[in-house]
């Protein structure tokens, strides 16, 4: 459920993984609201994994996951979380520790 | 309280730990979660570890451990100086440890989430070993890592209640808080089983004790019991038995002092009878106590000695200079020591320990020297030997408690009050007089039998302890040198008088040998005086006769003449 997009500049490269619970209207609109706030501010040098916890517990555990759904930036490091069905693209950034697009122009 | 015997019993998880079982009636509640609480240190952790080990290994129940504070290794490593082997029971498929990591600072939140990832590893980890048993420690954790408490408290809900779905036996672990069990109040979601650990300390002395403040569906003992940690694991004590109702042994114990035996009607003590020894420091308590171990030992019975003053090595190298091996005995596996000093643990824990030493040695005999050393309140001080009796009592077994009597002559309430428990007492007393001390011994008591109600002098010598009957005469009590003048005296005495009838005797016979020979004179000249007597007697009788004779020829002659 991975989709990546060609782009071989890795430093300014973004890994993200999303955890969600099974297909409950918060996970589907948190995956939705993720797609789209990638899409509009890394288009194109972004990974996205979804995963869906019900799927593979073992990758929760492996995370450490408790809450659910959440956002782990993996790379570049740190690694960051934001927990919620994370609909806010302003507090996800922030959360993420990512400069949004209008402050990266600045 | 619901009848038992009416209403099914509640269904049952053993955990496994000595004691905590029987209190509870069987141990936790069967597939619901228990909440342990206390503050840090009181052995939660090791509490809930300990109901996993013991599931896998003795109850064939695996077991998840989800730690929100310890990492695995660190938990392994923890417990692996209990003997609990993590990594092989992990290896084994019988425990499966999830390490579940919060912090505040690593997760920001947006919008709404729950908790079901927790959910998803516990139920993952479960399934993954077929788990009976899950311990979720400490999971107020998670409070400190999201900020919506109304959030957690809702998942926490619903947590417990897919514990009691899934008829897992769980044991949740929580903080003490101010004011109610736990901080965040976990006890309102957890309501079948709550156990409180605490780790109290008075006069610098901690105590850990454990309480069953309620266990839905179940009878429990209500007290607080002192529980143990140390090398040997845990050990919950239900110390507080009150019940009298152990059976009166009548088998004699002899104390390998013929002298003691002797003073005592059937020529020991009872079996299973509490023997206290009283006296000052430097009276011979300890050596007579050891002469008796020495004695059982020797009969191949089991002795458990508990010192509060002396190591075991010190007590076995001063009873070898009254000719007692008892370095022997420990050796053949008859003998143990435990020796502590009184203000290492609190009474409790003591009690706790002579409880558990009992029921892993079952002596026969114990010698507690001394339980004077015992520091305590008043109060709990004669309570805890009261139960430290019992404990022996219940047991059968025989034991003999020294006592240091703070006091020279007068009975203090703190020996009266001990004393009152004790079915005999030897008090060893130090007699001082005529500038010297003599060790002496009575027989106070010896309930159910009879025995001497005199002193006896109490020797110790390289060939053991010796009694010697006390002079009691005309000159009063006298023991010591004083008794060895007075026999002295008394056989000078003796001797003169013996010598003098001697002498009486002597003139006696002379006197009579005197008088015989007189006798003899006397026969003699009676004899003489007799022949004397027969012959002028004959004399007469032939003048007589001659007379007539005379006489007859005269009137013959006469009447021839005619």
């Amino acid at each position: 459920m991975s989709r990546s997009v060609d782009r071989p500049d890795t430093a300014d490269r973004y890994r993200f993984r999303l955890f969600v619970a099974g297909t409950a209207p918060r996970s589907l609109r948190a995956v939705e609201s993720v797609r789209r706030i990638c899409e509009a501010h890394f288009a194109g040098r972004y990974e996205l994994e979804i995963v869906d916890i019900y799927q593979q517990p073992d990758l929760a555990a492996r995370d450490g996951i408790v809450a659910a759904p959440i956002l782990l930036k993996i790379a570049p490091q740190p690694e960051r979380r934001v927990a919620g069905d994370l609909l806010d693209a302003e507090r996800i950034l922030r959360g993420l520790n990512i400069p949004s697009a209008a402050e990266a122009e600045r | 309280m619901p009848d038992q015997r009416v209403t099914q019993p509640l269904p049952k998880a053993p955990t496994g730990i000595e004691g905590f079982d029987d209190l509870t009636f069987g141990g936790l509640p069967a597939g619901r979660p228990s909440l342990f609480c206390g503050s840090a240190g009181c052995g939660k952790t090791l509490f809930a570890t300990t109901f996993l080990v013991n599931g896998a290994t003795r109850y064939g129940e695996p077991g998840v451990f989800m730690s929100f504070e310890e990492r695995a290794e660190d938990l392994a490593a923890n417990v692996a100086s209990l003997g609990f082997d993590l990594d092989g029971l992990v290896a084994q498929g019988k425990l499966a440890i999830d390490h579940v990591r919060v912090e505040r600072s690593e997760i920001e939140e947006t919008g709404e989430y729950d908790l079901e990832g927790l959910f998803i590893r516990l139920g993952f980890a479960v399934d993954s070993i077929g788990a009976k048993r899950v311990v979720l420690d400490t999971i107020e954790t998670l409070f400190a890592g999201f900020t919506d408490p109304s959030l957690l408290r809702a998942e926490l809900r619903r947590l417990f209640g897919w514990i009691k779905d899934r008829g897992l036996t769980a044991i949740i672990t929580g903080e003490r808080g101010e004011g109610q069990l736990t901080r965040q109040g976990l006890e309102e979601y957890v309501s079948d089983c709550v156990v409180l650990l605490d780790n109290r300390v008075d006069d610098q002395i901690t105590t850990r004790r454990l309480r069953v403040v309620k266990y839905r569906g179940s009878a429990h003992g209500t007290n607080e019991f002192p529980f143990l940690i140390d090398h040997a694991g845990i050990s919950v004590l239900p110390v507080t038995s009150a019940e009298l109702d152990y059976a009166g042994p009548t088998g004699l114990i002899f104390t390998g002092i013929d002298g003691l035996d002797a003073m005592l009607g059937p020529g020991g003590f009872y079996r299973g009878s509490s023997i206290l020894v009283s006296g000052t420091s430097g009276t011979g308590k300890t050596m007579l106590a050891a002469s008796m171990v020495d004695a059982a030992c020797r009969r191949g019975e089991r002795c458990l000695i508990f010192a509060f003053e002396e190591s075991g090595g010190q007590i076995a190298r001063n009873a070898a200079s009254i000719g007692l091996d008892l370095d022997a005995h420990s050796k053949s596996g008859l003998l143990r020591f435990e020796a502590a000093r009184p203000s290492l643990y609190g009474l409790e824990t003591h009690l706790a320990r002579i409880h558990r030493d009992l029921d892993q040695f079952r002596p026969d005999l114990v010698m507690i020297d001394p339980i004077s050393a015992l520091r305590g309140p008043a109060t709990e001080l004669q309570a805890a030997l009261l139960r430290i009796i019992d404990l022996i009592k219940t047991r059968g077994i025989t034991a003999i408690f020294t006592t240091l009597r703070s006091d020279g002559s007068l009975i203090t309430d703190h020996d009266l009050g001990v004393s009152s428990l004790m079915d005999a007492w030897v008090k060893l007393q130090n007699m001082e007089a005529n500038g010297e001390r003599t060790r002496t011994l009575y027989v106070i008591k010896a309930r159910g039998m009879s025995h001497s109600n005199q002193i006896r002098e109490f020797l110790m010598s390289s060939g053991g302890i010796r009694l010697i009957d006390a002079y009691i005469g005309t000159a009063g009590v006298l023991t010591g040198t004083a008794r060895i003048v007075q026999e002295a005296r008394e056989q000078a005495e003796a001797q003169r008088r013996q010598q003098e009838n001697k002498r009486r005797l002597r003139e006696v016979v002379r006197r009579r040998a005197a008088l015989d020979r007189q006798l003899e004179e006397l026969r003699a000249s009676l004899e003489a005086a007799e022949d004397e007597e027969a012959r002028l007697r004959a004399d007469d009788e032939w003048r007589m006769a001659a007379d007539e004779v005379e006489r007859r020829e005269l009137i013959a002659r006469r009447r021839a003449a005619e």
